[in-house]
């Protein structure tokens, strides 16, 4: 295989490796790399606090934490995991592997990227400030001042009256800020997969991880408004008096609940759409063999992202909607179940008459389609509403989300980092210890979730910090903890794999896998401008086409992907430290109001002023 | 014979899998107090029979696609004789369109008795049902029967062959009334008056808690539920209805007082309907068999360990502690006790 002529020009200032250079960067290689990273950190940060759940229900009447802390561990579990660990781990890949799947050179604004993943730090941090702000607290206690209304934040539990200390104010304006960054990212990547695609690279030619995400950055951009406008008016109503959801004085806590499932739902397809799009890449890669029904897979793709936003009141069934609304929301939420077959179908029609290849990469995508089964059906369980009169705020419902985020998303991002990590480092994962470390995460996995489904059905309610042994909750319970704590351990072998291959694994090559796909025609881990030449594409497997030959293969590898022609005069955008310091000014600006001594309005000023300032800098800065 | 090797070795998957499911099912869903699957009113059934289909359904499409997943993985891993590309094909349309049929008809009869056990569920109860206003509370519950007059907390009495009719209502945050074997859970939302309906069968205890997340002691919202005969039940009324049996020169009421304890707590002298509804009504706290919403049996010792310090038994209990001495608690507790 050649690799790619090193190239003359187009080092600048900003290929150092200083701290500096990162915090300037606007390459889309480097933030991903900078969410991943973070993403991983706060996987890890939201995995501690489910064991620390799982020690609490180990036994029954166990006093391993309190009431209020248990409730603050699940909520900060939750909110981990969803926006500050599962999402930006798809935006890790996102940012490292649109552009190059598309044949870009970054994507569409490098800057605005930029100010994403800063604006997604400050709002990460400042939720989980509870660490700093409780050492301040007359409670004593760290834990005191975490944030524990549950990540749904039920109104009115979480207004003043029931909630008067800062968490929740914590809890509140971060979601808020994650959301700006999600928005800012959704639009950037938007435009970045309909205008920076390379000579030829039709929409149907896509891959459907891109297909995936583009579906995904339409969800978010759709969805995060009905979430942002329910957190202002909760913010109107914890800070400035008003009644938005305080029945009382003619205000309604439905309310709450409808424009938060409004954004919840498509929420649950923005956390399992890019897994599936992972899985969609490494299916066919280690089958040797075409994604089948590939247009099948992405129009239900995009079925599922529209039915999202027609299915949110079934989160709300036992709150007495009505028999009209109820079968409504029942029929629409069980419809997705058709998109949703249809992609498995096809993801067993990929493997059927293929030459499986069983590397790690494809062990966690297949562990995704085995698990991800079992998530989607105990899903149509509970889309009836008489029996979600059951399972709703049952272990049930735990089971059934931790098969479709553990089971679906978790294991998707795994394959994923399995199968792109010789890119982005040009060096392998051990395999031998891929497997070992499937092999224990999927055992525990199912040692952990299963036995919820049984516990549901025995009644145990979620949420609640102790049972009575007489509830006869213990076994299951006990099993569940134990499986926990294994799957603790299996995250133990990857970081092990991880940090000893990046030193010494194994050199990666260009394309380790025979993959079909562009990012892996250029070199692993891509230059700076990922392309010497931008490709022309001319089928939807343009790398594969390029090496067997097929259906509008070009008549040499060279020319598919550009690989030995000169460089092109490349014009790159320059480093700049200007989202950096926007995104410190809103950071600034919030925190002033939830100080523990009261809010500090000279702070808010300065807030502003630091806002104000990035803003201009950045804008009058020249692009490149 | 690799074929048939990796043929039988799927169908020896598939065969552990489905006896480790039958042995579970057999013993995994115990015949817990909160059980969801055995149900004893009428409601509680059709519940009951909606999710069997559904269960067995799912079962079996769970059965058919993990074993064709597993099988294609094992039939068609690479082996060493497998040179070359396998052959590239790229979809079938025939085959889409059969396997998007499929969910659909499965769909189809899936939702056709769900609307039908949605629909039934909620249409208004009979008109001779029994009323019973259920006031959610943090952490305890409050029921109230207009009919009777009567005000109780925790311990729900209802008679057999007669709808129960639960208004359920909240001045606070959302919860939630779930007795699994007696009906589907509701939720009571401020502002909302909603309405859960069941008609119990068999006399007995029942236990219940709520299910809606509710703040620190969400977990010690327990409920209790009384099915009586309808002799038993008349009999309970009546005694329900009877004011208090001390009179209000009694010491134990003087402490009551003093302590504080009645500015939250309504004791009825005179059968007039309780005004103090801060706390729990104790007219007849002593016939209760659980105290603060089923966290503790109710004994001497457990009472006065409450007493002592609520909050150190339930995170955040409204209740403070009130640096009672001990002979108070003592007082208390034997006055208490006899409040039948």
């Amino acid at each position: 295989m050649a690799t790619a002529a090193p190239l003359p020009q187009v080092e600048p200032a900003y290929s150092g490796s200083g701290v500096w250079s990162w915090l300037t960067t606007v390459d889309h290689k480097r933030i991903g790399i900078l969410y991943g990273v973070t993403a991983f950190g706060f996987f890890l940060v939201g995995g501690l606090e489910a064991l620390a759940i799982r020690a609490q229900l180990m036994r029954p009447e166990q006093q391993f934490v309190t009431g209020s802390a248990f409730n603050g561990l699940f909520t900060m579990h939750a909110t981990t995991m969803i926006f500050l660990a599962i999402m930006p781990l798809g935006a890790a890949f996102f940012n490292y592997m649109i552009p190059l799947m598309i044949g870009a050179r970054d994507v569409a604004f490098p800057r605005l990227n930029a100010f994403s993943y800063w604006v997604f730090l400050s709002g990460a941090l400042l939720m989980n400030s509870f660490f700093v702000v409780g050492a301040f607290d007359a409670a004593p206690g760290w834990l005191s001042q975490i944030p524990n209304t549950g990540w749904f934040g039920y109104a009115p539990l979480t207004e003043r009256q029931f909630s008067p200390n800062l968490a929740v104010d914590y809890w509140m304006i971060g979601l808020q800020i994650l959301g700006v960054s999600s928005l800012a990212a959704g639009f950037n990547f938007i435009v970045t997969i309909l205008n920076m695609r390379a000579p030829g690279m039709t929409m149907m030619r896509l891959p459907v991880f891109v297909w995936m995400t583009l579906v995904v950055q339409f969800l978010v951009v759709f969805a995060f408004p009905m979430i942002t406008v329910g957190l202002i008016l909760l913010t109107f109503d914890r800070f400035f008096g008003t009644n938005f959801y305080i029945s009382g004085n003619g205000g309604d806590p439905l309310l709450w609940q409808h424009l938060f499932w409004l954004f919840g739902h498509p929420e649950v397809y923005i956390l399992i759409l890019p897994a599936m799009g992972i899985v969609s890449e490494v299916l066919p890669t280690f089958a040797r063999k075409p994604l089948f029904g590939a247009p099948f897979v992405i129009f239900s793709g995009i079925v599922i992202g529209l039915l999202g936003f027609g299915v949110w009141s079934h989160h709300m069934f036992t709150t007495g909607l009505g028999p009209v609304a109820d079968s409504a929301f029942a029929v629409t939420t069980m419809l997705i179940a058709i998109p949703t077959a249809v992609k498995i179908f096809n993801w067993i029609a990929t493997l059927w008459g293929g030459h499986i290849v069983l590397k790690s990469p494809m062990y966690f995508a297949l562990g995704f389609v085995a698990l991800f089964i079992i998530g989607g059906l105990s899903g149509v369980m509970h889309a009836s509403p008489p029996v979600d009169l059951h399972h709703q705020d049952s272990y049930f419902v735990v089971a059934h989300i931790h098969y479709v985020l553990f089971g679906g998303s978790i294991f998707g991002l795994f394959a994923g980092i399995y199968y792109w990590f010789p890119k982005m480092s040009g060096r392998m994962l051990d395999d031998g210890l891929g497997k070992l470390h499937f092999w224990l995460m999927f055992l525990a996995m199912n040692v952990t979730f299963f036995p919820m489904h049984f516990l549901g059905v025995d009644g145990m309610p979620r949420r609640i910090f102790t049972y009575y042994s007489s509830d006869g909750w213990d076994t299951w319970n006990l099993v569940a903890s134990l499986g926990a704590f294994a799957l603790g351990a299996s995250m133990l072998i990857f970081l092990f794999n991880f940090f000893r291959s990046l030193r010494a694994g194994a050199p990666a090559g260009n394309d380790p896998w025979d993959a079909a796909t562009l990012e892996w025609a250029t070199t692993s881990p891509p230059p700076l401008h990922d392309f010497d030449k931008i490709p022309v594409v001319t089928s939807a497997r343009p790398f594969w086409d390029a090496k067997y030959g097929g259906h509008g293969a070009p008549k040499s590898k060279q020319e598919a992907v550009g690989g030995h022609a000169a460089a092109e005069h490349v014009v790159l955008p320059n480093p700049t430290i200007w989202p950096l310091v926007t995104a410190l000014g809103i950071l600034i600006f919030w925190t002033s109001f939830m100080l523990p001594s009261g809010p500090v309005f000279g702070v808010t000023g300065f807030g502003v002023l630091v806002l104000l300032f990035g803003l201009f800098s950045w804008l009058f800065e020249p692009l490149e | 014979m690799q074929r048939r090797a990796s043929a039988r070795t799927a169908s020896i998957l598939l065969g552990v899998a489905l006896a480790s499911m039958c042995f579970g099912c057999s013993w995994v869903l115990g015949d817990t107090p909160m059980s969801t699957v055995h149900p004893t009113t009428p409601e509680g059934r059709l519940i009951q029979s909606i999710y069997a289909e559904i269960t067995w359904i799912v079962l079996a499409i769970f059965i058919v696609v993990e074993g064709l997943f597993l099988y294609a993985i094992v039939r068609f891993r690479q082996k060493p004789g497998d040179a070359g590309v396998p052959d590239q094909v790229h979809g079938n349309t025939v085959l889409e369109v059969g396997w998007t049929i499929i969910p659909v008809l499965i769909v189809m009869a899936i939702a056709v008795p769900t609307l039908r056990g949605t629909c039934a569920l909620q249409q208004p109860p009979a008109a001779d049902a029994l009323t019973v206003n259920v006031n959610g509370k943090q952490w305890w519950w409050e029921f109230e029967y207009p009919d009777y007059g009567i005000v109780t907390a925790n311990e729900l009495h209802l008679p057999t062959g007669r709808v129960a009719n639960l208004m359920l209502r909240s001045d606070n945050v959302i919860h939630s009334f779930w007795v699994p074997r007696l009906m589907g859970k509701r939720d009571l939302v401020p502002s909302r008056g909603q309405r859960l309906w069941f008609t119990p069968e068999e006399p007995g205890w029942y236990v219940g808690q709520c299910a809606e997340m509710c703040g620190a002691s969400h977990a010690y919202m327990g409920i209790r539920v009384k099915v009586d005969t309808r002799e038993e039940f008349a009999a309970w009324v009546e005694s329900q209805k009877a004011p208090a049996k001390t009179a209000m020169s009694d010491p134990g009421f003087m402490t009551f007082m003093q302590a504080g304890c009645i500015a939250c707590h309504a004791i009825n002298f005179d059968g007039s309907p309780a005004r103090q509804r801060v706390g729990p009504n104790l007219t007849h706290v002593g016939s209760r068999t659980t105290i603060a919403a089923a966290r503790f049996e109710n004994t001497p010792e457990n009472l006065a360990r409450w007493l002592r310090n609520p909050p150190a038994e339930k995170p955040g209990s409204l209740m403070p502690a009130l640096n009672l001495k001990d002979e108070q608690v003592a007082m208390l507790v034997s006055y208490l006790q006899n409040l039948k």
